[in-house]
């Protein structure tokens, strides 16, 4: 057990306690700036402890310290009703469910163009080229357009993030699943072969058991650019409600702490979600013995 | 009407043609044919089905619409990628990847710090980043430096990976050779680990040009000079002139993939030796 913890865990922490201590650090250099001005303006001069406190429990600090992002987030998540809208698990929900949804559509499209492209020469030939050379384009630039165009045609709310979802991680899906459904080597396509299998039970026998391995990780890329999307996919509708609307809300109004907060809740949920999917591998992978 | 048609026979007639081509013969040419055929298709069918359905120009403009749009503004085009791919994305790739790629080397002798890092790294290269841009267009002002500073902050940790698996990939017998060598600490990192590296380092390096060009936009939908492409994309909506934001996009696709085609080119000449290359270049 000790031997486990100092391997594995304690290089763990290091790493964060250095970047936390970095962070204080910064956070001291930053802000300490406005504090002397403060203090110059009142015709003080602060003590290297007075202004070390003092750049620590600024409102609107540069850069908010870990503590105060804490306890913002303990407001927002613990103390407030989750119906208000001033709750973070209000406008994280409204972020998770445009997600999730965007999610299984652009899974669900991305592996049946996989199936497609793998079953049809012309549409391997065809679409393939294009989709790979769509991972090189930034296509978080049509966020703002799909809301709007979404927007004029009548619809609003979740569907039009979940669309932005849907096309982020729809790519890596096709991509990889279309390399996991080809995976199987030439040995066991012949042994299925030679059992006069059809192209029906080779894929359900053999390509698709063998191309999970390489869903998942396509799983996991595409379900933190879902959320990603979702996210940018709030900003141009006005921020209502959601973990975006939170960031512009705060960079509007100068709101660091809460725009430090939205950040973490995001980073949470994108490490729960990639979590998930991990463990569903693992559990998905051990059950059919790839592990 | 007839335009529907006239679409809908398009299709069947280019598919026909595609699955006649993709059987043939010559697999390289045909490997630039079919898809470039449709491609061709798909423009000229979304061009019939906007004019037989008469989808308005604020809801998806045609494509010789947004040919017009982008020789008419071609001007204002090319200031916005000025701004935002060689100022605000190419200098935070260059020093976020530059960065990432000394501290790898920094920390490569601690297997302490590497195994403190990887997890940490990993983790933190799959968080929303782009959403750290209001912080740091309020750090750095409107101009292009907080564009540089985001895509600082989205490159580093994808690449710092990428690097620190790199800098492990070499064998334990061609270590032990260089120890035989009498091969110095730096003599080892410069002659076999850090071409070792390589494949790992274009790998973070190609991920992070579209990272980049992602960070420097959605950046500018925080506050930008009234320049940028992510400015124009989003006033342009505003204004509802679709056709515009589509002629940024093309630039904005056009730019991604010449970006990452230049880096895979480097790939192609500094990893010559590595067997996925070896074997596409094989006659």
């Amino acid at each position: 057990m000790t031997r486990a913890f100092f391997s594995a865990l304690l290089p763990v922490l290091t790493i964060t306690a250095m970047i936390l201590a970095v962070w204080y650090v910064g956070a001291f250099s930053l802000n300490s700036k406005w504090s002397k001005d403060q203090a110059a303006r009142a015709g003080e001069t602060l003590t290297v402890s007075e202004l070390i406190a003092s750049t620590m429990s600024q409102d609107r600090p540069r850069l908010a310290t870990p503590h105060q992002i804490a306890i913002e987030l303990w407001d927002s998540v613990i103390d407030k009703k989750v119906t208000s809208k001033r709750s973070l698990v209000f406008h994280g929900w409204v972020t998770l469910s445009a997600t999730l949804l965007g999610f299984v559509i652009g899974t669900a499209l991305g592996v049946l163009l996989a199936v497609g492209i793998v079953h049809d020469r012309a549409m391997s030939l065809g679409v393939m080229p294009w989709a790979i050379a769509s991972q090189a384009i930034p296509i978080l630039a049509l966020a703002p357009m799909i809301i709007v165009v979404l927007h004029s045609v009548g619809l609003t709310g979740l569907f039009p993030k979940a669309i932005i979802s849907a096309y982020l991680s729809f790519f890596p899906v096709v991509v990889g699943m279309v390399s996991g459904l080809r995976s199987p080597d030439p040995i066991s396509m012949d042994v299925l072969h030679t059992y006069a299998a059809s192209r029906w039970q080779i894929f359900w026998k053999l390509r698709l058991p063998a191309s999970l391995p390489y869903l998942f990780t396509s799983l996991k890329i595409g379900i933190a650019a879902s959320l990603v999307g979702a996210i940018v996919g709030e900003l141009p509708t006005g921020a209502v409600a959601g973990l975006g609307a939170r960031l512009l809300v705060g960079s509007y109004y100068g709101q660091t702490v809460q725009i430090w907060s939205a950040l973490i809740a995001a980073a949470t949920l994108a490490a729960l979600l990639v979590g998930l999917i991990g463990w569903i591998q693992k559990l998905t992978l051990r059950r059919m013995g790839m592990d | 009407m007839t335009f529907l048609v006239t679409a809908l026979i398009i299709w069947l007639l280019a598919w026909r043609l595609n699955a006649f081509l993709a059987i043939q013969a010559q697999q390289k040419l045909m490997g630039f044919v079919v898809p470039a055929l449709f491609g061709l298709t798909v423009l000229i069918i979304w061009e019939l089905l906007v004019i037989g359905l008469a989808v308005p120009g604020v809801i998806l403009p045609a494509p010789t619409a947004i040919v017009v749009a982008f020789s008419t503004n071609i001007h204002i085009l090319w200031d916005d990628l000025v701004q935002t791919f060689f100022k605000g994305a190419l200098a935070g790739y260059t020093i976020g990847c530059g960065s990432a790629f000394l501290t790898a080397i920094a920390i490569d002798r601690s297997t302490f710090l590497k195994r403190g890092l990887l997890p940490v790294g990993n983790f933190l290269a799959a968080l929303p980043i782009v959403g750290t841009a209001p912080i740091f267009v309020m750090w750095f002002g409107f101009g292009w430096q907080s564009k540089a500073a985001v895509v600082v902050a989205m490159v580093y940790f994808p690449m710092l990976v990428n690097m620190v698996q790199g800098l492990s990939a070499s064998e334990a017998m061609q270590r032990d050779l260089m120890k035989t060598y009498g091969a110095s600490y730096w003599q080892t990192m410069a002659k076999l680990k850090l071409p070792a590296a390589m494949p790992f380092a274009f790998n973070g390096l190609k991920i992070c040009t579209t990272l980049s060009l992602i960070g420097a936009i959605v950046a500018e939908f925080f506050g930008s000079p009234i320049l940028g492409m992510g400015f124009r994309i989003s006033t342009e909506v505003g204004r509802l002139a679709l056709d515009v934001v589509w002629a940024e996009i093309i630039v904005a696709a056009a730019i991604g993939t010449m970006f990452y085609g230049l880096v895979t080119g480097c790939e192609r000449g500094v990893t010559f030796w590595h067997p996925s290359i070896r074997g596409q270049s094989a006659p």
